[in-house]
């Protein structure tokens, strides 16, 4: 089976450092990966090149069957690769409900000019996506916060609202960046469960996570970075049991 | 069509206006107002800009100028002495040339002022977009300085340029027929006509701003002042965003600055001044930014007590001291919607 995402040789320098040495791995449609190791190991680094926010030095990243290297954060975005913030990246001055419209923004096609003119097809689109966003709202428990700013929810509610617009489009690939920072060990959990039921509807998610619980709860594959090289990769089991990996965690006899 | 509500109860309100002129006797007020109303069209191109979208600009009087002058260079050009020129029989045979009487008896001939008015849409657009592709890239007060240096070049070319009119502006432009029996000039037996085609102009963009607000596009325009980033992530195309709303904002100022133009009978320099800009600025700023509805009613309300002469020499300084308040005090705007909010739970009683 072609995997959806292939991503070959992955380089980065930043000037003397070389941040991500060599990186490949690829995601199969329909699992969850996750990226971990400790601070200043790359994780970071490889998802921003991966949704456009860096090029890399040098490397391929496909996506789909496309190469989706050079391209811009919009583009990914377009090619149906949606992400979320380590650090939340919310419209204050937008309601839930809009915020959340937002993510369906590459769905749809009325124009500034359709727009204007509230054009059939404007109005059409319109209803269609808040039909298509309304279910994420009920299944993330934000149905009676949808007419509130975002800047007067909770830091665990702003999270939700990230998750909801992410998966407003329906996308090929969700690349969730830290999605438990921040959160207390309820809110957690509840993210542990919407990820799960996110596994069963099919999807396909990339994540970068600090929270190894988490991690080896809902990831199929791990893919553990050191110092911008791959140490290992594997089931969740495999990596618990990787001498390299219990090293770099732990400290070895060289540390 | 309950969106549309307010826009019907503005027409209300502008009749009313107009028949208290007319009951009280003090039909000349509806000057002011007219002029009021085309410099509102700028600042609600402004707000789209700044407010919605929020990318400073202090370059807006540079479009207002831009319409103006377009129209006023264009329909003073004396075409009797071209005759036979291929120019000559190109305008002819569209149909745009046009004969008056200049105030010696003289006959002119001279470009229809529907041909202006295209050619400062063009032209005001292509401006945009020409400086906004660049110049967008720049974000929050590197983006002031940049449009502001546009303002000032606008500004420096008007004056520095014989055609423009150097110092003096140009002053004999004619009334603009735009159908028998009506014209935009300031005559005083269009003065009623003049002052409703302004408010109409208002109502058709504000029905088209209201769409494009609540449009997708309107949404991605706000969430690039939410956080860039957020609308870059979920696909929106950011800089053709940006540079959209420039060339709408753009293009409503030189609407405004055409009519005016008209209605005048001619432009100066200091429409394309600095201190203009600013004013646009601080109109957009007092009617709480990311609102439409307080840039009219603060741009009708400032604009009318300023033409009237209410802050005499102290005119500029005003709105920079509004300005400058607004922005220490309420950085959000004077109107806005957490002061409707509280305006009707004081009448509804606490929840």
């Amino acid at each position: 089976m072609t995997p959806l995402m292939r991503i070959e040789n992955l380089n980065k320098h930043f000037g003397g450092l070389h941040a991500v040495n060599s990186v490949s791995f690829d995601v199969q449609k329909g699992t969850i990966k996750a990226i971990i190791g400790p601070n200043g190991a790359g994780k970071t680094t490889i998802f921003n090149m991966i949704a456009g926010y860096f090029q890399p030095s040098s490397g391929e990243v496909h996506f789909n069957g496309k190469l989706i290297t050079g391209m811009k954060p919009f583009m990914t975005a377009q090619q149906g690769l949606l992400r979320t913030f380590q650090n939340l990246k919310v419209c204050k001055n937008l309601t839930v409900i809009d915020n959340i419209l937002l993510g369906y923004h590459t769905r749809a096609k009325a124009g500034f000019i359709s727009g204007m003119l509230s054009t059939k097809r404007s109005r059409r689109e319109e209803r269609e996506a808040l039909e298509a966003v309304l279910p994420l709202l009920e299944w993330l428990g934000i149905m009676d916060k949808k007419d509130t700013f975002v800047g007067n929810l909770s830091f665990g509610e702003q999270r939700s609202v990230e998750l909801a617009r992410a998966l407003a489009p329906n996308p090929a690939m969700l690349l969730l960046d830290e999605p438990a920072a921040g959160l207390n060990m309820h809110e957690t959990e509840g993210l542990a469960r919407n990820i799960s039921e996110l596994k069963k509807q099919g999807r396909t998610i990339l994540l970068v996570e600090h929270d190894m619980g988490l991690v080896m709860d809902i990831s199929d594959e791990i893919v553990v970075l050191d110092f911008g090289v791959k140490i290992a990769e594997g089931r969740p089991s495999e990596i618990q049991n990787n001498e390299d990996v219990i090293r770099i965690y732990l400290g070895g006899d060289d540390a | 069509m309950k969106k549309y509500l307010p826009v019907m109860l503005l027409a209300g309100t502008v009749i009313i206006i107009q028949l208290l002129t007319l009951i009280t006797g003090k039909g000349f007020l509806l000057t002011q107002l007219t002029m009021s109303t085309w410099y509102v069209i700028a600042a609600l191109g402004l707000c789209m800009v700044m407010g919605y979208a929020g990318q400073i600009s202090l370059g807006q009087a540079g479009f207002f100028a831009i319409g103006g002058y377009t129209t006023a260079v264009l329909s003073t050009i004396d075409f009797s002495a071209r005759t036979g020129t291929s120019v000559f029989s190109f305008f002819d045979s569209l149909g745009l040339l046009l004969t008056r009487q200049t105030i010696y008896g003289d006959t002119v001939i001279y470009l229809s002022p529907w041909a202006a008015l295209i050619a400062a849409i063009l032209i005001a657009g292509l401006t945009a977009w020409g400086l906004g592709v660049p110049v967008l890239k720049l974000r929050g007060h590197y983006l002031g300085m940049a449009t502001m240096g546009f303002g000032i070049i606008v500004n420096r070319i008007v004056v520095g340029t014989k055609i423009f009119g150097e110092a003096d502006g140009i002053s004999n432009v004619p009334p603009f027929k735009m159908f028998p029996g009506f014209e935009i000039s300031g005559k005083v037996g269009f003065r009623v006509g003049n002052y409703y085609f302004a408010w109409l102009v208002v109502i058709i963009a504000l029905i088209l701003l209201i769409n494009l607000i609540n449009s997708r596009a309107g949404r991605a325009l706000k969430a690039l002042h939410g956080s860039e980033d957020a609308a870059d992530a979920m696909g929106v195309n950011t800089a053709r965003c940006k540079t959209a709303v420039f060339i709408i904002g753009a293009v409503l100022a030189a609407v405004a600055g055409f009519f005016m133009t008209h209605y005048n009978g001619g432009i100066g320099p200091s429409e394309s001044s600095v201190i203009k800009s600013v004013r646009y600025v601080s109109i957009v700023a007092v009617g709480g930014m990311a609102n439409i509805w307080g840039t009219l009613i603060m741009g009708m309300l400032l604009n009318f007590l300023s033409l009237r002469g209410v802050f005499g020499h102290f005119d500029d300084a005003v709105f920079g001291i509004i300005l400058v308040l607004m922005m220490m005090f309420m950085p959000d705007g004077f109107i806005r919607k957490e002061v409707f909010y509280s305006i009707k739970t004081l009448f509804r009683g606490k929840k």
